[in-house]
């Protein structure tokens, strides 16, 4: 499992997931807390490419080998695309949450919604 | 988190634990290993070589006097004069209407001499049935819960690492007796709760880090509840709380196995009755077939309930036990589990879902 990283060009949301804007679009992810309190991550049920998310609800379940876990989307937007590797290896999501373990991307439907994200520090001092 | 983790109680293992960076949680009131390392990755040790476990949270009931045996042939299910002296017997407690206490595994130390190991959560309310029935035999129950710590030492390996710290031979499957191990005097079983081959080791609490040290020194690897409630799952083991409760009876569980009615226990005339007329549901173990895991909780369509389920680590599938009709309970059934809403297709199985290749 990686060690304990939070990037500083990405935006945090309480529920322990992430959002990394570019242009229009922003890609999902879960955070390294997030995935060390599930443990070893087994199952990833994808969102449908198309459908849209609501800033703050969920749309997405992780599972580890204990317990289920809802994904909370950071901002609102239309799903333009699902990382299809996690169906055959979820554990990318505890090896690289950051990079090859993103779960969706979006293209964002209300760039302001990012104003009530956090930043790397805000985030980092909210888990202590 | 239904405790604060200032009341929850801690094993005499529990420095080791931390120690060894292993993820804490609330247990049934105590602060246990749930990992160490990776679900997965103890569980194949497990399945391959040797892990240990700290179950130390368990509870131990003593019986003894002069109507021990028939103490206890009024309490639990099975028969307990077939248990020679050095023997072992799983049984489950029941309550009048035939409804699970608890399921227990009894060792027969001496002729009039016995020790009985509960689950943690029931523990107390065991105990306080053995004593309240204790009153009416020349016989005492006595709560031995602090005074021993319990080691499970399992996989196919476990034999071999733990005669290599002992004084003499290991008792055969089913058995138990005194031994020596790793200088400490205890109580060593040969039972388990994991499918494979292996020991569990009763020793006073005082005495448990010098073995655990030990066992850990010449390879064992340290395993937690997480892989323990995996690996009993795969060979469709029942859990108290999952599978069993008081709202079922052993026959439903799968349990009539141990379940000897003509003994009089407790509860034996609502089992004969239930065995006569014929459950109308079963526990059944399933896989499922495809994507998806069954969780506890999960409704099976058309009547039933998952009781436990998680992913399979040996068998890379989705697995678990449901309640269902008798009809739904034959093998090779296909059953429909709903997962959160996502109708997951399932088969039901035979036990155990998983098989060592060279049983």
């Amino acid at each position: 499992m990686a060690e304990a990283s939070y990037p500083d060009d990405l935006l945090y949301h309480p529920e322990h997931d992430w959002a990394r804007v570019e242009g229009e679009e922003a890609t999902f992810g879960i955070t390294w807390y997030a995935q060390d309190q599930l443990g070893e991550v087994v199952f990833f049920d994808p969102p449908e490419v198309g459908t849209t998310v609501t800033k703050d609800e969920p749309y997405a379940e992780v599972e580890s080998v204990k317990a289920v876990s809802d994904v909370f989307a950071p901002l609102s937007g239309e799903i333009v695309g699902v990382n299809k590797a996690l169906g055959d290896k979820p554990e990318t999501i505890n090896d690289d949450p950051y990079g090859a373990g993103w779960m969706v991307r979006i293209k964002v439907s209300d760039p302001s919604e990012c104003d009530a994200l956090m930043d790397q520090s805000t985030y980092t001092q909210s888990l202590t | 988190m239904a405790a604060s983790p200032e009341t929850l109680r801690r094993t005499p293992l529990f420095d080791r634990h931390k120690a060894l960076g292993a993820k804490l949680v609330p247990f049934a009131g105590w602060e246990m290993p749930v990992q160490y390392t990776g679900i997965r990755e103890e569980h194949q040790a497990v399945r391959t070589g040797v892990g240990v476990f700290d179950v130390s949270h368990m509870g131990q009931i003593e019986t003894r006097g002069r109507q021990a045996d028939a103490l206890l042939q009024r309490l639990v299910s099975n028969d307990v004069r077939r248990m020679p002296e050095g023997g072992a017997q799983y049984s489950v407690l029941c309550r009048d209407d035939g409804g699970i206490l608890d399921d227990l595994f009894s060792y027969r130390m001496a002729d009039e001499h016995f020790l009985t190991v509960t689950n943690a959560a029931n523990h107390e309310a065991d105990f306080r049935w053995f004593e309240q029935h204790a009153a009416d035999f020349d016989a005492d129950a006595l709560d031995r819960a602090s005074h021993y710590a319990m080691l499970a030492v399992q996989g196919p390996g476990a034999p071999t690492l733990v005669r290599s710290l002992t004084d003499g031979r290991l008792p055969a499957r089913f058995h138990c007796c005194q031994r020596t191990v790793a200088g400490v005097p205890m109580l060593v079983a040969s039972t388990g709760y994991t499918g494979e081959e292996g020991v569990e080791l009763l020793v006073d609490s005082d005495r448990a880090i010098q073995v655990w040290d030990a066992l850990v020194a010449a390879g064992a690897t340290p395993a937690g509840l997480g892989a323990r409630d995996t690996l009993r799952l795969e060979v469709c083991y029942p859990l108290y709380g999952n599978d069993l409760s008081t709202d079922r009876g052993p026959i439903e569980a799968g349990l009539g196995w141990a379940t000897k009615e003509a003994t009089g226990f407790i509860g034996s005339e609502a089992v004969a009755r239930r065995r006569a007329e014929g459950p109308r549901e079963k526990l059944a173990p399933f896989v499922i077939d495809g994507p998806g895991i069954p969780r506890q909780g999960n409704a099976v369509v058309g009547g039933g309930e998952v009781t436990s389920g998680t992913m399979s680590p040996s068998l890379g599938v989705g697995i678990g036990m449901a309640y269902v009709p008798v009809d739904s309970a034959k093998p090779d059934t296909p059953i429909e589990i709903d997962v959160r809403g996502k109708m997951r297709p399932a088969i039901v199985k035979r036990k155990p879902l998983y098989a060592r290749e060279d049983s």
